[in-house]
């Protein structure tokens, strides 16, 4: 569903984010992105979304490598991606219905429907009769769950969210996270960017570790020292966890 | 297929809408705006509602217009009867009237107050003459005209008895000429206008427009709502420029129907018409939108998300 090659990433004032990085997420599974600030986290999941593009190697999202969308061609493929940022990116002059509605208006589905997947949505982010609410009054957790139901309305195959609880306490951000593993649950693939190595451990999915632009470390564990290294595995790290275990 | 076009007006309903309640959103930034557009307007199309006034007025004076062709002394009756009717015929005249020279020099001498003076000459010194009203008031229409009568070997002398009706017309033609030149800077000034502040909500609504682009916005729907609104701008400026025109209109019906009095004659201001006002209408929604298509294709194009 999302594949990696030998990913580069050079920015234009020459910092290189992404070094080599290759991986592969398959239809359905859910993985977390770690690493320090600057590792190139947030780089990884622009390429994802075409918002911006590799120097080098390919990026394949849905079956396609991103190279071939062409700028006229990138609106149709962002909407088979839902995405979910820290600042949620709420319109702030519309209310809780219109901003979950907003994937769905553009895709162009009839006022019924949308009415209906945006309800569905609200309802599955436990928001539901907030629909009429001003973005502006809802608590900080409840305006991500806004954005989460804005990201899935549109039930796109692919849901990426940076840093989605990088504003939340822990309890909210465990809640959002069990949201989150919830759609993945009905076969959305989900790949999420976190600083919180407490949650990832906590939950327990594939985590790829990011440091300075390439993967340290793609396993289980938060921190990498079960994990093994896909393209130069590292002897010190391949040891009995070096397979998944979900797998 | 009736899906699609019902989604394709109700789209299209709901940028109307909403472009109409950002307008009514910042009334007095948004009043400004039309003001200014509507001030602009106003100044070509009322310059046209008094060319036509002018115009219908000199059209009234066309009698003023007449040539009179006085024809050499030898030229008898008969022979000016026949050229009265051979001009005549032209196409660029409408009619012509044969003046005797008896009549002429009768008419003379009841209306100078010179009859005894007159009396005092033994031969009458007028000449046989033709009135020639001419079928074409254009100026060179009329310059041709008077060649060719002139031109005709048996006349004496053309004159055009008021050359300031001519002079009344080429200054019309000029006023034309600029009122031309006026309106399209105008137009362009419209445009700029309304340019610069869909440029302006497009700043404002970057964050939108991120958001729209994010979740899969194609250009055209992202820039719809700007077009709009540049519609909505020009269209509320042109009704604003009627109204104008319609005012000052109304200021000047009391002072022009005094100076009518004078004339003892009636006079009716023509206002704008019912087919200016609505190429006036359509002309500043056409440039509301041409003004935000060309905002928006500028300015769009450089807000991604990031
Ligand atoms: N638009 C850009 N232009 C230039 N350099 C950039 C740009 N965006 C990111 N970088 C650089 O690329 C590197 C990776 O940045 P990125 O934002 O991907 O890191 P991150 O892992 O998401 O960090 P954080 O955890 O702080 O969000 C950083 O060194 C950053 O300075
Ligand atoms: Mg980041």
């Amino acid at each position: 569903m999302i594949r990696f090659e030998d990913v580069y990433k050079r920015y234009p004032n020459g910092r290189e984010a992404l070094s080599g990085i290759s991986f592969a997420l398959e239809r359905g599974e859910m993985a977390f992105l770690t690493g320090p600030s600057g590792a190139g986290k947030s780089t990884l999941l622009k390429l994802v979304a075409l918002i911006e593009r590799p120097t080098r190697g390919a990026v394949i999202v849905n079956s396609r490598n991103t190279a071939g969308v062409s700028r006229r061609r990138i609106p149709g493929f962002r909407r088979r991606i839902g995405v979910v940022f820290q600042d949620h990116k709420l319109l702030h002059d519309r209310s809780v219905f219109e901003n979950v509605a907003l994937p769905l208006v553009i895709a162009g589905f009839a006022p019924r429907e949308t009415g209906r997947r945006v309800r569905a949505a609200l309802d599955q982010v436990g928001l539901r009769g907030r629909e009429q609410h001003e973005p502006i009054t809802l608590s900080t957790g409840e305006q991500q769950r806004v954005g989460i139901a804005r990201a899935v309305a549109s039930r796109p195959d692919v849901v990426i969210a940076d840093e989605p609880t990088g504003n939340l306490d822990p309890e909210l951000s465990l809640e959002i996270m069990r949201l989150l593993e919830r759609f993945n649950d009905v076969g959305v693939t989900l790949l999420i960017a976190t600083h919180d190595l407490k949650l990832v451990e906590h939950l327990g999915h594939r985590t790829i570790r990011l440091v300075a632009g390439e993967i340290s470390a793609d396993g289980f564990a938060a921190d990498g020292s079960a994990a093994r290294r896909p393209a130069t595995p590292d002897p010190t790290l391949t040891g009995r966890h070096g397979t998944r275990y979900r797998d | 297929m009736i899906e699609a076009a019902a989604r394709y007006f109700r789209l299209h309903a709901q940028n109307l809408s909403g472009a109409v309640s950002r307008l009514l959103r910042y009334p007095l930034g948004s009043l400004l705006t039309v003001l200014v557009i509507a001030i602009a307007l106003a100044l070509p199309a009322g310059m046209r509602v008094f060319l036509a006034n002018v115009g219908a007025l000199s059209g009234s004076w066309e009698g003023a217009a007449d040539f009179t062709v006085y024809l050499d002394d030898a030229v008898s009756e008969e022979r000016a009867r026949e050229l009265a009717s051979e001009i005549a015929t032209r196409a660029d005249v409408d009619q012509v009237e044969f003046i005797n020279r008896a009549d002429a020099l009768e008419e003379f001498r009841s209306q100078s107050g010179f009859g005894e003076a007159l009396d005092a000459l033994e031969d009458n010194p007028l000449p046989h003459a033709l009135v020639v009203r001419p079928g074409q008031t254009a100026v060179n229409a009329m310059e041709t005209l008077a060649e060719s009568l002139d031109a005709l070997g048996e006349t004496a002398l053309v004159q055009l008895d008021t050359e300031w009706v001519a002079r009344l017309r080429a200054m019309l033609e000029l006023v034309e000429r600029t009122v031309d030149i006026v309106s399209a800077l105008v137009a362009l000034a419209v445009v700029l206008v309304i340019g610069n502040t869909i440029r302006l909500e497009i700043n404002n609504r970057s964050t939108e427009i991120e958001v729209m682009k994010l979740v899969g916005g194609s250009d055209g729907f992202i820039r719809r709502p700007f077009l709009y609104l540049g519609f909505c701008y020009g269209l509320a400026g042109a009704l604003v420029a009627a109204l104008l025109v319609a005012a000052a209109l109304a200021l000047l019906e009391a002072p022009v129907r005094a100076l009518a009095e004078l004339y003892a004659s009636v006079y009716t201001l023509m206002g704008l018409g019912r087919r200016d006002t609505l190429v006036l209408l359509g002309g500043g929604a056409a440039l509301g939108w041409a003004g935000a298509w060309i905002a928006s294709a500028r300015h769009l194009r450089a807000i991604e998300p990031t």
